[in-house]
């Protein structure tokens, strides 16, 4: 725990904080259909052709179900079209390594992944799909994945600060303002200057180099019997993967997707070239979520409320970085006291050029904001260090998370706490002067138990079968731990790994890549139809105005009860849960026992 | 009825509901509250695991014994509030004996049963009589007997036309006749109301409760989750969680403090509210009270004392004080309205001036009628009168005096301040003026201070003149006021704030209050007033005292305040439940998670079995806080919320902690784990 890491520390959450007040400026005019912005002269004429095209009146506001309606078939239409460009890759252009197509359950899996911002790869980019797949079916998720996630928060926010009313706005006009606008310039910009730090951006055929010290691997085959065995096999050249890697980069950090374009994703030196690189990346995935915090206050004209909540995703951040930071620069006291490796703390799965801190910065920034790229092996960290990822996960993603869907997780447990906590002032709870009544409640703890049905029931069904047993890398609590961290991520849309865990087994056992595509659309559909019912009834309520009488929505004391909210409402159910795994991990590497 | 709350532990209810307790059992009553009854489940399968179960039968059995108490503890909560109410209920119940109606029927009378009545029925009532259902007096007049329902003794006049129409079925006849149109349905009478109401046998769950149910209905769910799906972690881990093991575990982490004291707490609230002899139509109704933020009082009886009281003696050029305060005292020694009392204690009060017997002096009184609108005294040749200005004005000029222009300009003036002006006159001569005032009631404007901090609005409501009402107003630190209101006015003002999103509360009495009453958000319709002021409000209050709408407010915001406060005390209980379990279930497989048992309990057993005793153990410890309420202060929302969240969230952090360790040393040193 250097001072220059602090320092970074510090540089890093300051920037986040300075440009979360211009990004919300602009996100209030682009979520505006009336918005003007300084890109307009280009956008206006495409955005006008968008809606002449789409046969979209921009200024026909829809009710939450209309909205809904709107988001779920634009949704569905996609996983359609990326499933049938996965199945028929071999057939399609821009496949010089010759790629064959995916089978029918990865398929599934990986159009569920784009489609719902999870970006779970259950495969490695590099050897699996085509330029044409990465950049047509995946990319373009990359973009409206986002979008939608922008348009729900977007639709929530209205539902909190218009009165008496019956629209929340139109869901296309957000889905394409917020992809024009917002998504596109950003991402053109990021990639040009990720491509100065020295990211590829090409379409050539993989290179292949040779290795100036050959090795000698085991390399397991199956013989004509079926028995599996192992021969040495002398490696002499590597292949090296090519491809237009900045303009992916940019919108996966960007849009919280985290679909890497290699396997190593943000660790592999084409992807995350520099430690500028890397801290810009790391920037770019907090940025977007942290602006949203700003256009809540503003639209709701309480801007200490959204303030108040960046300040409360931020101490649960604060204290995710320094938790993880902390035990990954102490490592393992088992390898240290062997000599095996420095006390400098643990370097095992990370990159030397991003070291501990910007390892563990990043591990932490990733699962917060459920972008879901890492720069690391988090199975590697230390039981407490991995610990940190998991448990940011399974907060329900809302320390900034995804674009739009951290804010409306958090939304959902603004209500719940002003809800809990509202009655003690003696009223019914009211969130900034809407009464809060049974429908509501209804609403915001069926979106938390749907995250909850979905981490542990499909991690119990893998924990208690067969096929989920064998999928996994370690045994004991550490492999628990990946089967928790994979329906975690999952459902959380986050779509990071523990690794460890082969969801797409060589026998094609097809149960990992179903279960989890389940747990990504539950986590993403299940969770946004309640928010829009919320959002639905929040917006045909009429507003109390402001009394001594009111409920606080900012403030410390607020801060303090939205905290507590999300750590004893929305994680403490997993607390069992992972004290069988990272925990009892965590304690039995204090008395010396690996896995 | 009882204004004084009985005793928490009175032997009358509380053996009662011990065996009520018992009868709550019933899974069909259960299942309406599903995290008591999740709980009850839990308890059945721990009391069958004692025969099947291959774990530590002593344990077992302990476990199930208190996961039972946990279930019988919630129920005795209910129990006893209800227990609370019947007392009252049977009181009532008395009142509402078989009577018979002489019911007047196309000019024909016949007895009936009163059970027999229906709306629109005329009846007959005379002295000695039981009203045998509600209804308006369409003709005559008697003093009633309210004593059943209201618990005061004192009779009331009840009289055909005007706002004291109404009677209330149950009440007594004391004196002449009335003919009464029945307005209450049969079975719906104001009594079978209250007895229902005090009774809780048609209590709804108010909305609050509604949201508050589903909220713990929910964490209920997502716990019976983390309980079932820790089953199959626990066997890929190689430990086989037992089924009494895994149901502690469910029953530590489900809210039962609040689930089991929920009903309680809605219970007692409605209790409150009789206590201070007001009515409720429903829950909901007390409930909305505290929501309240614009209350809309009458000023007479509410912010002033009934009546105006003398302030000042305003004397006419040449004439002394004294000489006002003498005469003005002389006319109204007769005098026996309030405002003539007033006077004459004015008089003593500044120049001790004593009564003096008037017969002796000859004297003879003239009263107020509405065509002189003077009242005064002759004696001894001198005629004192004293009235409103015009009619003293004339008096003066038939006399030969005159009204001098000082005069003109002290009534003036006393108008302008918000008085009344009487001017007194002696014969011919104009002595000067008597200024009568408004008496604001002490203490209230503290109050409207205290309403005002905690978000709540004050509107005053009368018929003065602007002027009059302003400086009324200004006295007692109202934040608004409506002058020269009509009913209307009401009405409409009451729109106009429900439109910018406000809750409003109101008194009233008369028929042309109810359009107003059945508006606001609570109406409190006075006892004394008309039948359809009753039937339009949603409270009744008995006392027919407009300051109660204070206390109203009050009791409503601690109801509420109550709910939430043990929600969250229950919610965060769950963190030392964790810590005292948790690792008690992880131990024996796993030695080293020892280090998470901060609390350093005996064993795994004894640290289940603590966890749950404290658990059971809490319902019980909060039955009296549940019944009577949080403390109320009358504090902003924010000042409220900290001090509760201090007291409730952290305390819910820490007791559990400090009770669970001293339960377990007590199991470790009984040798019960």
């Amino acid at each position: 725990m250097r001072p220059t890491d602090w320092l970074q520390l510090g540089l890093f959450i300051g920037i986040l904080a300075a440009i979360t007040k211009p990004l919300g400026i602009y996100l209030t005019q682009v979520l505006d259909p009336a918005g003007k912005t300084w890109l307009d002269p280009v956008l206006r004429p495409l955005e006008k052709l968008t809606y002449r095209l789409m046969g979209v009146n921009p200024w026909r506001e829809h009710g939450w179900k209309g909205y809904t309606f709107a988001m779920l078939l634009f949704s569905a239409v996609g996983v359609l079209f990326t499933y049938a460009i996965l199945r028929l890759q071999h057939l399609l252009p821009l496949n010089p390594q010759g790629l064959p197509a995916l089978s029918p359950a990865l398929a599934f899996n990986t159009a569920v992944s784009f489609t719902t911002n999870t970006n779970w790869q259950s495969y490695s980019g590099e050897s699996t799909l085509s330029y044409f797949s990465q950049m047509v079916a995946l990319t373009i998720h990359n973009f409206t994945s986002a979008a939608v996630g922008i348009a729900v928060a977007a639709a929530l926010v209205r539902g909190i600060a218009r009165h008496s009313a019956a629209t929340l706005g139109n869901f296309w006009v957000d889905l394409i303002r917020s992809t024009y606008y917002l998504l596109l310039p950003i991402c053109l910009v990021f990639a040009v200057f990720l491509v100065s730090q020295g990211m590829i951006q090409n379409f050539k055929p993989y290179d292949t180099a040779k290795l100036v010290e050959p090795i000698t691997l085991p390399v397991g085959t199956i013989d004509a019997a079926g028995k599996p065995s192992t021969e040495p096999q002398t490696i002499t050249g590597q292949t090296i993967a090519q491809g237009p890697m900045a303009s992916q980069a940019a919108i996966k950090m960007l849009g919280t997707n985290g679909g890497g374009f290699t396997n190593a994703n943000a660790a592999h030196p084409f992807e995350n070239p520099t430690p500028l690189s890397n801290f810009m990346q790391m920037l770019a995935i907090l940025a977007i979520g942290s602006g949203l915090t700003w256009y809540l206050g503003k639209t709701t004209n309480n801007q200490a409320h959204g303030w108040s909540v960046w300040a409360v995703m931020m101490i649960l951040f604060v204290t995710g970085v320094l938790t993880c930071w902390w035990a990954e620069a102490h490592g393992n006291p088992i390898h240290q006291a062997m000599g095996v490796v420095a006390a400098d703390g643990n370097m095992e799965g990370k990159e030397l050029r991003f070291g501990i801190f910007n390892s563990s910065l990043f591990a932490t920034v990733t699962t917060a904001a459920s972008c879901g790229a890492v720069n690391s092996m988090h199975d590697s960290f230390t039981p407490i260090g991995g610990l940190v990822p998991l448990f940011m996960i399974e907060l329900g993603e809302v320390v900034i998370g995804g674009v739009g869907a951290g804010l409306y997780g958090m939304l959902v447990f603004v209500v719940l706490a002003v809800f809990i906590a509202g009655l003690m002032v003696g009223r019914t709870p009211e969130y900034l002067g809407k009464k809060i009544h049974a429908f509501d409640v209804k609403m915001a703890m069926l979106a938390l138990l749907v995250l909850t049905a979905s981490i542990l029931g499909f991690s119990a069904w893998a924990a208690a079968s067969a096929w989920g047993r064998a999928g996994l890398n370690n045994a004991g609590p550490h492999g628990f731990s990946e089967i928790l961290y994979a329906y975690s991520s999952c459902t959380g849309n986050n779509g990071s790994a523990f690794a460890g865990l082969t969801a797409t087994p060589a026998d094609g056992d097809s149960h990992y890549n179903v279960t989890l595509a389940l747990a990504m659309l539950i986590g993403r559909f299940l969770m946004i139809i309640p928010v829009m019912a919320l959002a639905g009834s929040l917006v045909k309520k009429n507003i109390a105005p402001p009394s001594a009488g009111t409920f606080p929505v900012a403030g410390s004391t607020f801060a303090i009860l939205l905290l507590g909210t999300v750590l004893l409402v929305g994680a403490l159910n997993f607390l069992p849960a992972l004290a069988l795994g990272p925990i009892v991990e965590h304690f039995l590497m204090l008395h010396e026992k690996l896995f | 009825m009882s204004h004084s709350a009985p005793s928490l532990f009175d032997k009358a209810i509380i053996v009662p509901a011990i065996g009520e307790a018992c009868r709550k059992l019933n899974p069909r009553l259960m299942l309406k509250n599903p995290v008591m009854f999740v709980t009850q489940v839990g308890a059945v399968l721990t009391t069958s695991a004692i025969f099947t179960s291959s774990a530590d039968r002593c344990f077992v059995v302990q476990l199930a014994v208190w996961l039972w108490f946990t279930v019988l503890f919630a129920n005795f909560a209910e129990a006893v509030a209800e227990g609370r109410g019947k007392a009252q209920a049977d009181s009532l119940r008395k009142a509402r004996k078989d009577t018979q109606a002489r019911r007047q029927r196309g000019g024909k009378e016949d007895l009936v049963a009163a059970n027999m009545l229906e709306m629109g029925d005329l009846v007959v009532c005379e002295t000695g009589d039981v009203i045998p259902a509600d209804g308006d007096v369409i003709e005559g007049i008697a003093s009633v007997d309210e004593a059943a329902i209201t618990g005061e003794s004192a009779p009331v006049i009840r009289e055909s036309g005007g706002d004291r129409s109404a009677v209330t079925g149950g009440t007594r006849v004391l004196s002449d006749r009335i003919v009464i149109k029945i307005t209450s349905e049969r079975g719906n009478t104001f009594l079978d109301r209250m007895i229902a109401m005090v009774e809780g046998a048609t209590r709804q769950k108010t909305p609050n409760e509604i949201a508050l149910t589903i909220l713990l209905s929910a964490l209920t769910l997502i716990f019976l989750l983390v309980c079932l799906t820790l089953k199959p972690f626990g066997s890929y881990a190689g430990i086989e969680f037992s089924t009494p093991v895994l149901v502690a575990l469910l029953v530590c982490l489900i809210p039962t403090t609040i689930g089991g004291l929920l009903s309680a707490i809605g219970i007692s609230g409605i209790d409150r509210l009789i206590r201070r002899n007001v009515m409720a139509t429903s829950g909901r109704a007390v409930e909305a009270a505290g929501d309240i933020d614009v209350l809309m009082l009458d000023k007479t009886g509410t912010i002033t004392i009934g009546n105006r009281m003398a302030s000042d003696f305003v004397p006419a050029p040449g004439v002394s004080e004294l000489e006002l305060a003498d005469a003005a005292q002389l006319a109204s020694l007769a005098d026996e309205t309030p405002e003539g009392r007033s006077i004459v204690i004015l008089a003593k009060a500044k120049f001790n001036i004593r009564a003096r017997d008037l017969l002796q002096q000859h004297a003879s009184f003239v009263p107020f009628t509405a065509q002189t609108r003077m009242s005064g005294v002759d004696l001894e040749g001198r005629s004192v009168r004293k009235g409103a200005a015009e009619s003293i004005t004339q008096w003066v000029r038939q006399h030969g005096g005159i009204y001098p222009s000082e005069v003109g300009q002290a009534v003036t003036a006393a108008c302008n301040a918000g008085r009344t002006p009487l001017v007194v006159a002696d014969g011919h001569r104009v002595l000067g003026v008597v200024e009568l005032k408004d008496v604001v009631k002490g203490g209230i404007k503290e109050r409207f201070a205290q309403l005002r901090s905690m978000g709540i609005r004050t509107v005053m409501i009368t018929g003065d003149n602007p002027l009059t009402a302003a400086a009324i107003a200004a006295e007692a630190g109202v934040d608004d006021f409506m002058a020269q209101a009509t009913p209307e006015d009401k009405l409409k003002r009451i729109r106009l704030e429900q439109a910018a999103g406000h809750l409003v509360a109101m008194t009233g009495d008369g028929t042309n209050d109810a359009p107003a009453l059945a508006q606001a958000d609570v109406g409190v319709a006075m006892n004394t007033g008309t039948q359809a002021a009753r039937e339009a409000g949603n409270m009744v209050d008995l006392d027919s005292n407009p300051t109660k709408l204070i206390e109203i407010v009050e009791i409503g915001k601690q109801l509420l305040m109550t709910r939430g406060s043990l929600t969250t005390f229950s919610i965060a209980n769950d963190v030392a439940k964790y810590f005292a379990i948790i690792p008690a279930m992880l131990m024996v497989t796993f030695p080293a998670m020892a280090a998470l048992n901060v609390m350093k309990l005996g064993s795994p057993q004894s640290a289940i079995l603590s966890a749950i005793i404290f658990n059971a153990l809490i319902i019980v410890a909060l039955i009296p806080l549940a019944l009577k309420g949080v403390p109320y202060r009358p504090l902003g929302a924010v000042a409220v919320l900290r001090r509760n969240l201090l007291i409730y969230g952290l305390g819910g952090l820490v007791i559990p902690f400090i009770g669970i360790k001293a339960i377990d040393l007590v199991i470790t040193t009984l040798n019960f784990a």
